[in-house]
């Protein structure tokens, strides 16, 4: 099974704290409140919680793909 | 306004429309929303908009740049008559588009945070239990709203931007007067009592630098030629003021409402107290505190589902049939405090009530806190707690949007 990467983009983030919401072990906020993804390889146990993340996103900051991603 | 129309449009829906339940959209939205997902209704002006009852419709449109929230072009529509309010147009952060939009966000992010908001939570639960012993000790009938309901989020508002509580019942009046207005002149002169306010004690922060709370830290942040001017700092100001503590007072009153017409879903969530935040948000879903989950025009034609969304046409994205898209949500209008189980999509986290897009609600962590803690507190302090008149008594809101109850008797 291909490995899930996810990454967050926090020039879109607005924020909502949404994605820390569903799945803490992945997301965090820093000191301004914008999206940091703490572990961009997905555990395949919490790859459902990461897309239900992604579609929570208001902002439509969060990325899902089969590979890392730069910046 | 397009005019023009008006005559035809006089066949159409006309909205808003009340209630009959405190819980459940008008019966004519639920007619509309067996309909389709997209709705022309008429306003009180005569105007024609679009009404979206369909889940992935508002999404899509509420997510769309090409839908603007910029409440001061002149296509913007007035949902209401009080929202022709010049004191409306615009309004902070929720009345602008990007740039503007995302600078004055993002000012306020960080206060506004997940983990800002959980490290309020201590506070707010003392405060909860403060005012349950005050009413435990003043005895049944005690009027929810007044000694429960509005002071938590009224407090924390207040602490949270260093406005003096000690000045609440004024400002709790004037958000009242401003959101409950039947005309734009009323909204208005309750506006500008609030503006004058807020204008006093943003001069009494520019002369006392280092006071607690947001208002305190933009006053200092105020630069004319910059991201911030001191206008820019009052319709922040008068937009948290009464976005911080009118709703969730509403949604806390009739979130209490609610869970005792449903003893079998209290009882579920005072058996398992893990339950809490999922039934917070079926709450949110279920009760749609403002009805509408954002109000937009579009700037070019749009096309969605076979319709397409004229450039210059309103749209209005009805939260509380959204939230009860059948296709979304199972059982609709029912209230299931274990529907946000299991980690799929479909659950009942995805409502609209806080909006979605770049707009959506930026207190709404700071609101469901506050819920969680004034249920919780309220039913294991109160455990007899019930209504005091017969549901069908209680006085509702009515001609608007913003649901709610003027008074909740209730006793145990």
């Amino acid at each position: 099974m291909t490995a899930v990467w996810v990454s967050a983009d926090q020039e879109r983030c607005i924020s909502g704290g949404r994605c820390m919401a569903a799945t803490s072990e992945v997301f965090d906020q820093d000191e301004e409140g914008l999206v940091v993804v703490l572990t961009p390889q997905v555990a395949p146990e919490l790859e459902d919680r990461v897309r239900k993340a992604a579609y929570l996103c208001p902002s439509r900051a969060i990325r899902i793909g089969d590979g890392p991603t730069q910046g | 306004m397009n005019a023009p129309t008006t005559t035809a449009n006089e066949d159409l829906f006309a909205y808003p429309q009340d209630r009959a339940c405190p819980w459940q959209p008008s019966p004519g939205y639920q007619d509309l929303g067996r309909q389709g997902p997209l709705h022309r209704v008429r306003l009180w002006d005569g105007r024609w908009i679009w009404m979206v009852t369909g889940h992935s419709q508002a999404r899509r449109l509420l997510a769309d740049p090409r839908m603007s929230a910029d409440r001061s072009r002149d296509d913007f529509p007035a949902v209401l008559p009080r929202l022709d309010a010049p004191i409306f147009k615009p309004i902070a952060i929720i009345g602008f588009d990007p740039p503007v939009h995302d600078v004055h966000r993002r000012l306020l992010a960080p206060d506004f945070s997940l983990k800002q908001v959980r490290a309020m939570r201590p506070r707010v639960e003392d405060l909860a239990r403060r005012l349950v012993a005050d009413m435990l000790q003043a005895g049944p009938p005690v009027d929810l709203v007044e000694a429960y309901a509005l002071p938590i989020p009224s407090m924390v508002i207040s602490e949270l931007l260093g406005v003096p509580y000690d000045d609440h019942e004024f400002f709790e009046a004037k958000t009242v007067g401003l959101l409950q207005a039947k005309s734009a002149e009323d909204a208005e002169r309750a506006g500008r009592e609030l503006w004058d306010y807020l204008d006093g004690l943003i001069t009494r922060k520019e002369r006392e630098p280092g006071g607690a709370g947001v208002l305190s830290r933009l006053a200092g942040e105020v630069d004319e030629d910059g991201d911030l001017t001191r206008e820019d700092l009052l319709r922040i100001a008068l937009a948290l003021l009464i976005g911080g503590h009118d709703t969730t007072s509403q949604m806390i009153a009739l979130g209490v409402v609610t869970l005792l017409e449903h003893p079998g879903q209290l009882a579920a969530l005072r058996a398992d107290p893990d339950v809490l935040p999922a039934a917070v948000d079926e709450l949110l879903r279920l009760v749609s505190i403002t009805d509408v989950s954002g109000v937009r025009v579009a700037t070019e034609d749009i096309e969605i589902d076979g319709e397409v969304i004229r450039a210059g046409e309103g749209v209005l994205v009805s939260s509380s049939m959204t939230n009860r898209d059948p296709g979304v949500f199972p059982r609709p209008y029912e209230f299931d405090v274990h529907r946000t189980r299991g980690g799929n999509a479909a659950s009942g986290r995805q409502h609209l009530t806080f909006g979605f897009g770049i707009h959506q609600c930026l207190g709404q962590n700071l609101a469901r806190m506050e819920l969680e803690v004034a249920f919780s507190v309220l039913f294991e302090g109160i455990p007899g707690l019930r209504l005091g008149v017969p549901l069908e008594a209680l006085p509702s809101r009515s001609g608007g949007t913003m649901q709610g109850v003027h008074t909740l008797p209730v006793e145990w």
